[in-house]
C-alpha cells in the first residue's frame, strides 16, 4: 500500500483546512454583514470553483503559478523555488478549489446568529473586531467545524486540479487519488483498492460528524 | 445627567417627530400602542438607529447631531440596554453574561445577589426562566455602570406574578439610582407605578391625551386606583 500518498493527502486536507478557516472566517464575516459596491461579483467569483471544471482551475493556476505567471515569478525572485510540482503549489491549488465549502457554510452559519446579539454587544462596549471573536465565532461553532470538515473532505477528493499543478512526486505531491488513478493505469486493481479502502472509512466518520454537528444545531 | 432629544425620521407607517427631556435620577415611562415608535426611539436613544434628523444631547456631550453631523457610537455612549427579549449571549454561562462588560467583577456577585440569582450563575440562559434571564440582562446592563438605562418592554414576555416582582425590583433599584432611566412599556399600569414622567407616544408624536382616554376606556380597578392615588405623576410634553 501507497502509506506515502496517503500521508500527503491527509497532510494536504489538514493544512488546506488550517489555511481555509483563518482565510474564509473574514471572508464569510464580510460577506454576512456587509453592503459594498461589487458584493455580489466578489461572492460569485469566490463561489466560482464549485461550477467550474478542476482541469479549468488547473488550467489558470498552472498559468498563475507558472515561471511567467505573477505569483510563480514572485516567488521565484524570492525563494529562487518553483511553484508547480511542490506541496506547497498544491496546498494552495487546494485552498483555490475548496474555498467555495468553507465560506459558504461559515457565511450560513453567521447569519443565523441573531442580530440583537451584535446590537447588544455593541452596547456594552464591544468593537466589531471584538464582536466577532467574542460573540459570532463562539455562537458558530457548529457551522465551523461543519465547514471545516467539508474542506477536509474535499481536499482529500481532490484530483484534477492537483495532478495539473502537482504532477506525481512521491511524498511530495503524491495523493491517494492520484495513486489509485496510476494503480489502475497499471492495472494493479489490488493496490488501487487498498489506497480506495483506507479513504472510504475516514470520509465516512466525518460525514457522520457533519450529520451529528447539524442534528445539534437544529436543537 | 440630562438628556435632551430632538428626533425625526420617516418610519414605514408615520413619521417620527418626538422631543423631551429627562433630568438625573429619573424614569421616564415611554408608553403608548404597539408599532408607536417607542421601540425605534430607545434604539435611536441607544445609537442602534439614526435619525433622519435631530439632537441628542447627555450632560454636556453631543450623541448626535445630524446638522454637525456627529453620530457617537453605541459602544461609546456607556448605556446599558436591556432588551424586550433578553438577548443575553447563549454559550456563556449568567454569570459570564452579566460580567461580559463590567466594569468590576467583583460587582457582578453582590447584583446577582441583589437580583436573586446567585444560585444560578452557572447556568447557560436556555436552562433558566425568562423572568431569571431578564434579571440577568439587567445585573449584566448595571455591571457596565451605566451613564444612561434603557429598558425595552423588559418584562413583557413574562407571566404576571413574575411581572410584578421584577417591576418591585425595579422600583427598588430606581430608588437607588444614580442615573436616568427610560422605560418602554405598553402596560398602563406598569407605567403608573413605576414613572416618574411618562411619554405617551402614539403614531411617532407625542399624544397627551392618550393616557385619559385609555383609562378612561379600560377603567380596570388596579389602573384607576393608580391614576386617583398618585396625582404627582405629570405627563411630559
Amino acid at each position: 500500500m501507497d502509506y506515502l500518498a496517503i500521508y500527503v493527502t491527509l497532510k494536504l486536507a489538514l493544512v488546506t483546512t488550517v489555511f481555509l478557516m483563518v482565510i474564509a472566517a473574514p471572508v464569510a464575516y464580510l460577506l454576512a454583514y456587509y453592503r459594498f459596491t461589487g458584493k455580489s461579483l466578489l461572492e460569485a467569483l469566490i463561489y466560482l470553483p464549485m461550477a467550474l471544471p478542476p482541469t479549468v482551475i488547473g488550467f489558470y493556476l498552472i498559468i498563475i503559478m507558472g515561471p511567467k505567471g505573477f505569483a510563480g515569478k514572485a516567488w521565484g525572485m524570492i525563494t529562487g523555488n518553483s511553484l508547480l510540482f511542490t506541496f506547497l503549489g498544491i496546498t494552495i491549488a487546494s485552498i483555490v478549489y475548496s474555498i467555495p465549502f468553507a465560506v459558504q457554510p461559515m457565511k450560513a452559519s453567521f447569519l443565523k446568529i441573531d442580530r440583537r446579539l451584535l446590537e447588544s454587544a455593541y452596547v456594552l462596549g464591544l468593537s466589531k473586531r471584538a464582536a466577532f471573536f467574542r460573540v459570532i465565532i463562539p455562537n458558530s461553532v457548529s457551522g465551523i467545524a461543519a465547514a471545516a470538515i467539508l474542506v477536509f473532505l474535499h481536499s482529500m477528493g481532490a484530483f484534477g486540479v492537483l495532478l495539473m499543478v502537482g504532477g506525481s512526486i512521491p511524498g511530495q505531491t503524491k495523493v491517494a487519488s492520484i495513486a489509485i488513478y496510476e494503480a489502475v493505469e497499471m492495472m494493479n486493481y489490488q493496490a488501487a483498492g487498498m489506497i480506495a479502502l483506507s479513504i472510504i472509512p475516514v470520509s465516512y466518520v466525518f460525514l457522520l460528524l457533519i450529520n451529528k454537528l447539524n442534528e445539534d444545531s437544529r436543537v | 445627567m440630562t438628556i435632551r432629544a430632538s428626533f425625526k425620521t420617516r418610519l414605514k407607517y408615520f413619521d417620527l417627530d418626538i422631543s423631551f427631556s429627562c433630568a438625573k435620577k429619573n424614569m421616564i415611562v415611554m408608553i403608548g400602542p404597539s408599532g408607536g415608535g417607542k421601540t425605534t426611539i430607545i434604539r435611536m436613544l441607544a445609537g442602534l438607529e439614526r435619525p433622519d434628523e435631530g439632537r441628542l444631547i447627555f450632560g454636556d456631550e453631543v450623541w448626535f447631531d445630524s446638522v454637525r453631523r456627529v453620530n457617537i457610537a453605541p459602544q461609546k455612549r456607556r448605556l446599558g440596554y436591556v432588551f424586550q427579549d433578553y438577548s443575553l449571549f447563549p454559550h456563556l454561562n449568567l454569570y459570564d453574561n452579566a460580567a461580559f462588560a463590567a466594569v468590576n467583577k467583583k460587582e457582578v456577585d453582590e447584583l446577582f445577589d441583589l437580583f436573586k440569582i446567585s444560585h444560578l450563575r452557572k447556568r447557560k440562559p436556555h436552562m433558566v426562566s425568562g423572568g431569571e434571564k431578564q434579571r440577568c440582562a439587567i445585573c449584566q446592563a448595571l455591571a457596565r455602570h451605566p451613564r444612561l438605562l434603557l429598558l425595552d418592554e423588559p418584562f413583557s414576555a413574562l407571566d404576571a406574578i413574575t411581572r410584578r416582582g421584577l417591576r418591585e425590583e425595579l422600583k427598588n433599584l430606581k430608588s437607588g439610582a444614580s442615573f436616568p432611566i427610560i422605560y418602554v412599556t405598553h402596560d398602563i399600569t406598569e407605567a403608573l407605578y413605576l414613572a416618574d414622567e411618562i411619554l405617551p407616544v402614539v403614531q411617532g408624536k407625542i399624544d397627551d391625551q392618550w393616557m385619559k382616554r385609555t383609562i378612561s376606556r379600560e377603567p380596570s380597578e388596579e389602573v384607576a386606583l393608580r391614576a386617583a392615588r398618585e396625582p404627582r405623576l405629570s405627563l411630559v410634553y
